[in-house]
């Protein structure tokens, strides 16, 4: 899923206390489950918003409401379109592309971002999550076995481990980050394929991902005839 | 400038200040009558949400009063609670609450003396806060607490005395 954390409160309410419709939007995915933007966070932030607006003797109304999700279409019901319709502003706290295809749908509305959107993640217990794909456009799990050394390596060596590598960490957290490349290697040694990892692994090819452009990707085949 | 009595509610456990509550009145000891009791099944129930929506609703203080740590009826919803309300607290103070408004309590069932001596001294430090002018305002066009329109920036928002612990 897509891992995201709730901007600072202070950052979120300059960018709304100049409006007095505030519409505070969750995302019933991808938010819900990494805990930043789902139905109970929408619900926090709006009370807070209350609060801030009475201490500061701003006049804002807040309504709140949370959508199955916020990069589909056809979550935005009859419901939701009235609200966004009739809100100055909404406060959405669905990722990066909630945001933009909520200005989409609403040339008219001006929407602000609630979370940072951070990886794409994995929700290894309770309250942690960490990175585990960088969405690279041509994956070579297969290469390694499963452990990714584009999102897990912080240089994304393709033929790690590099001299910062020790007692299985990695130099930029020493605490909480484990090497890549070390992973790689136990992977392959409980495997007895360590061998095939004496193979240099040619550059990979970026243009799949950021280098590329946009990503852009059409099925003729799930299309509507027009 | 003083108003009225402050408005404090507890959130009580079923199992255990709930019931010391009970036995208070029951001893005929007195606790303040501004303290509203809302009865819960356990107070591992409390989440953020609800103990904002207090404040949203003009509470001036809220307890949060559970079992001692170790004999929850439930196992760990008064650890939960400690957790949440901690949160929440970092909620209250970025919203410019003071967050010495919101406090957890452990309370036995056989403690009524404890249940009424904590709501008079909850009481009493809500009485304080409300007359140093301490918190959000209480009239839209009061200009002696909160911060005048448009002029404050979002390091200002949270600028509280008392940190969350
Ligand atoms: S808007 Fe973003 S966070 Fe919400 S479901 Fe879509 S991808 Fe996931
Ligand atoms: S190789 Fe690319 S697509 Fe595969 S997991 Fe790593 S970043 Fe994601």
């Amino acid at each position: 899923m897509i891992v995201s954390e709730q901007k600072p409160f202070g950052q979120i309410f300059d960018f709304v206390r100049d409006y007095n419709n505030i519409l505070v939007l969750g995302c019933g995915t991808c938010m819900t489950v990494c805990m930043a933007g789902g139905e109970n966070e929408v619900g926090v932030l709006s009370r807070q918003l209350k609060l801030a607006a009475r201490h500061n003797n701003l006049n804002m109304n807040i309504d709140e409401l949370t959508i199955t999700r916020q990069c589909d279409r056809e979550f935005f019901d009859e419901n939701a379109t009235e609200k966004i319709n009739r809100s100055d502003v909404v406060l959405s706290l669905g990722c990066g592309v909630g945001v933009q295809y909520i200005v989409e749908l609403f040339p008219e509305v001006i929407v602000r971002p609630g979370v940072n959107t951070r990886f794409y993640g994995a929700n290894i217990s309770q309250g942690l999550w960490l990175e585990r794909c960088a969405g690279c456009g041509e994956c070579v799990l297969d290469q390694y076995e499963g452990i990714c050394p584009i999102a897990r390596c912080a240089k994304s060596l393709m033929n790690g481990p590099c001299g910062g590598s020790a007692d299985g960490m990695c130099e930029v957290d020493t605490e909480n980050t484990e090497c890549a490349g070390q992973l790689i290697y136990e992977r392959f040694k409980n495997l007895n394929k360590l061998d095939e990892l004496l193979e240099i692994k040619p550059p990979k090819n970026w243009s799949a991902g950021r280098d590329g452009g946009p990503g852009r990707i059409a099925r003729e085949d799930m299309m509507f005839d027009e | 400038m003083l108003k009225k009595k402050p408005k404090i509610i507890a959130f009580c456990c079923h199992y255990c200040a709930f019931t010391a509550a009970d036995l208070a009145g029951t001893m005929r000891l007195q606790y303040p009558a501004n303290v509203n009791i809302v009865r819960l099944p356990c107070t591992g129930k409390v989440n953020a949400n609800m103990l904002l929506q207090a404040f949203v609703d003009e509470a001036d203080g809220v307890m949060v009063a559970g079992c001692e740590p170790g004999s929850c009826h439930f196992l760990e919803g008064n650890v939960r609670a400690v957790k949440r309300v901690s949160f929440a607290r970092e909620k209250l103070s970025e919203a410019g609450i003071n967050p010495e408004r919101l406090e957890m309590f452990h309370i036995p069932a056989s403690e009524g003396p404890l249940f009424a001596k904590s709501a008079k001294e909850f009481t009493e430090k809500i009485s304080q806060l409300e007359k140093k002018g301490d918190g959000e305002a209480d009239e839209p066009d009061s200009d002696e607490t909160g911060v005048e329109t448009g002029e404050t920036d979002s390091r200002e928002i949270g600028a509280e005395k008392g940190e969350p612990d």
